[in-house]
């Protein structure tokens, strides 16, 4: 009897399965990393499609912009109300229009709108590379002597990265709103002293941080659509995972480096 | 004096999840000649096709392209590569998000840097020569039928006129008549440019009206090799089995 034909004793089971599992898991992270780096070099290096960046610059900032300002109005005036009840507690209502300026730029703005285009882009990302993969269409591409990383997946990170931060400006402005809105017709503030409070309180660095957060999560939110997408399997069924796995990895991924980021920060 | 095949598949193996899908190939086709490679379902026909386009790496052996290896060429090297190739896919594989001539001027906007308007004139001739009119040129390729999108695959896959070009199931899902059009038509066009044609098929009618010889995969390995004529007459029994349809026999008994 050879070595290869002992069956293990069982008592290694639960031991073999964490292994697999462990293993499983560093492939992934490796093959997400490989991804990543010859996304990142194909958009670092010509041959550039420009129209193709265009296309997906309106597809991740344009047309996000109703359902990331809706998210931002009411989480600003939600923000505001619970601020305002909740520091009632400690007689600390009148700084209201400074907390919810901080969550908003800080903090709710990037994740927030990380958050919608998780569900609305990275799912629309992964369906469509799914499809192509499913219908042989990225392997004509290649036969077609243009390479899909530069010409499908470039543009999207490009433009989950730039386009991010713009939207999270036009969050910014909006959740603020929407805090004004609730402070000067519900809570009976004054408008012009909340702007003032808010503007003269406000740093460049509470909203610097909350673009660069923005910018990472764009990127996180492109690529894991770009990578389920890319490697589905499977047909149609297929490309149902993938979407689902890129708007669940997606989401994980935002609130992990959302932390990882805030933590560094904290030290800046 | 022996000529260099224009293809060959020396020795290739391949593998998924350990289930032997390539088992030693050996095969070539010479320059300007047309190799059909018939077989069942899941005897690595399709695994053959790619591995000689450079979609799928083999585990081992070589594909040769004029004597040269191929394996393991990327980027810039593989790129220029592709751009001796055709390739005319199973279901069309077009591209649904651009317009019917951007389909087929695809390589020339994207790789080749040919300005558009001149990409759309070499387009509309491709299509032509496939006897589809200007007038489909601006559709998308959700708006044709399965015969009509087989045919701007195959205007996309010789309009930058390759060396060689592949047909993968090129009549499969099309009716009789639609069918016999499309290999009409690929004749027609791998005689024009004077290419090489390696296609693979389950369809016999197809196989002799379109190759110069056929060679039948079973087990990863080519088992027969011959003319369209030799293929009716032929005393092999896998052969036989196959040409003839039955379900018993040499190919699908287990011992």
């Amino acid at each position: 009897m050879t070595a290869s034909t002992v069956a293990p004793p069982a008592v290694l089971s639960p031991l073999r399965l964490l292994g697999r599992s462990t293993l499983g898991v560093l492939k992934r992270v490796g093959s997400v990393a490989v991804f990543a780096a010859r996304g990142v070099a194909a958009a670092a290096s010509p041959p550039w499609f420009s129209a193709q960046l265009l296309r997906q610059l309106a597809a991740v900032g344009y047309f996000s912009l109703p359902v990331v300002g809706l998210t931002a109005v009411f989480t600003g005036a939600a923000l505001a109300l619970n601020i305002y009840t909740g520091g009632g507690r400690f007689n600390a209502e009148q700084v209201m229009p400074q907390i919810v300026a901080l969550g908003i730029t800080r903090e709710l703005a990037p994740v927030l709108a990380a958050l919608m285009l998780a569900g609305r882009v990275s799912a629309a990302i992964a369906a469509e590379l799914g499809a192509m993969r499913a219908t042989e269409q990225i392997d004509a591409m290649q036969t077609l002597s243009t390479d899909p990383f530069r010409y499908l997946v470039a543009p999207r990170l490009v433009a989950g990265v730039v386009m991010l931060p713009l939207l999270t400006v036009v969050a910014d402005l909006i959740g603020v709103a929407g805090g004004w809105l609730v402070a000067t017709r519900v809570l009976h503030f004054n408008p012009t002293v909340y702007i003032r409070n808010t503007m003269s309180f406000l740093q460049a660095w509470d909203v610097g941080s909350g673009l660069i957060k923005a910018a990472v999560f764009g990127f996180i939110v492109t690529l894991m659509g770009c990578f389920h997408g890319y490697n589905a399997k499977g047909g149609a069924r297929g490309v149902g995972r993938a979407t689902t796995h890129a708007v669940v990895s997606a989401s994980v991924l935002v609130f992990a480096a959302d932390y990882l980021l805030t933590s560094l920060f904290a030290h800046t | 004096m022996t000529t260099v095949p224009k293809l060959a598949w020396k020795g290739v193996h391949k593998r998924f999840d350990g289930k032997r899908v390539l088992d030693g190939l050996d095969l070539a086709v010479d320059a300007g000649r047309s190799l059909v490679i018939i077989g069942g379902s899941g005897q690595g026909k399709s695994v053959t096709l790619k591995v000689a386009l450079g979609l799928m790496t083999p585990d081992a052996g070589e594909i040769a392209l004029d004597g040269q290896d191929v394996v393991g060429l990327r980027g810039p090297a593989r790129s220029k590569l592709f751009s001796r190739f055709g390739m005319l896919f199973q279901g069309g594989a077009l591209f649904d998000s651009l317009s019917v001539w951007e389909n087929v001027a695809f390589r020339l906007l994207n790789a080749d840097g040919v300005k558009r308007k001149a990409a759309r004139e070499r387009a509309v001739e491709a299509l032509e020569r496939v006897r589809l009119g200007a007038q489909v040129a601006d559709l998308f390729p959700g708006e044709l039928s399965g015969g009509m999108q087989k045919r701007v695959g195959l205007a996309r896959a010789v309009v930058a006129t390759p060396e060689i070009i592949f047909f993968d199931e090129p009549t499969t899902g099309l009716d009789p008549i639609t069918a016999a059009a499309i290999n009409g038509l690929i004749v027609e066009q791998v005689r024009r440019l004077g290419c090489t044609a390696v296609s693979i098929t389950h369809d016999l009618a197809s196989a002799r009206t379109i190759g110069d010889e056929i060679a039948m995969l079973n087990k990863g390995q080519i088992i027969w090799r011959g003319t369209p004529a030799e293929l009716d007459h032929t005393d092999d029994a896998r052969v036989r089995q196959f040409v003839d349809g039955r379900p018993d026999g040499p190919l699908t008994n287990r011992h």
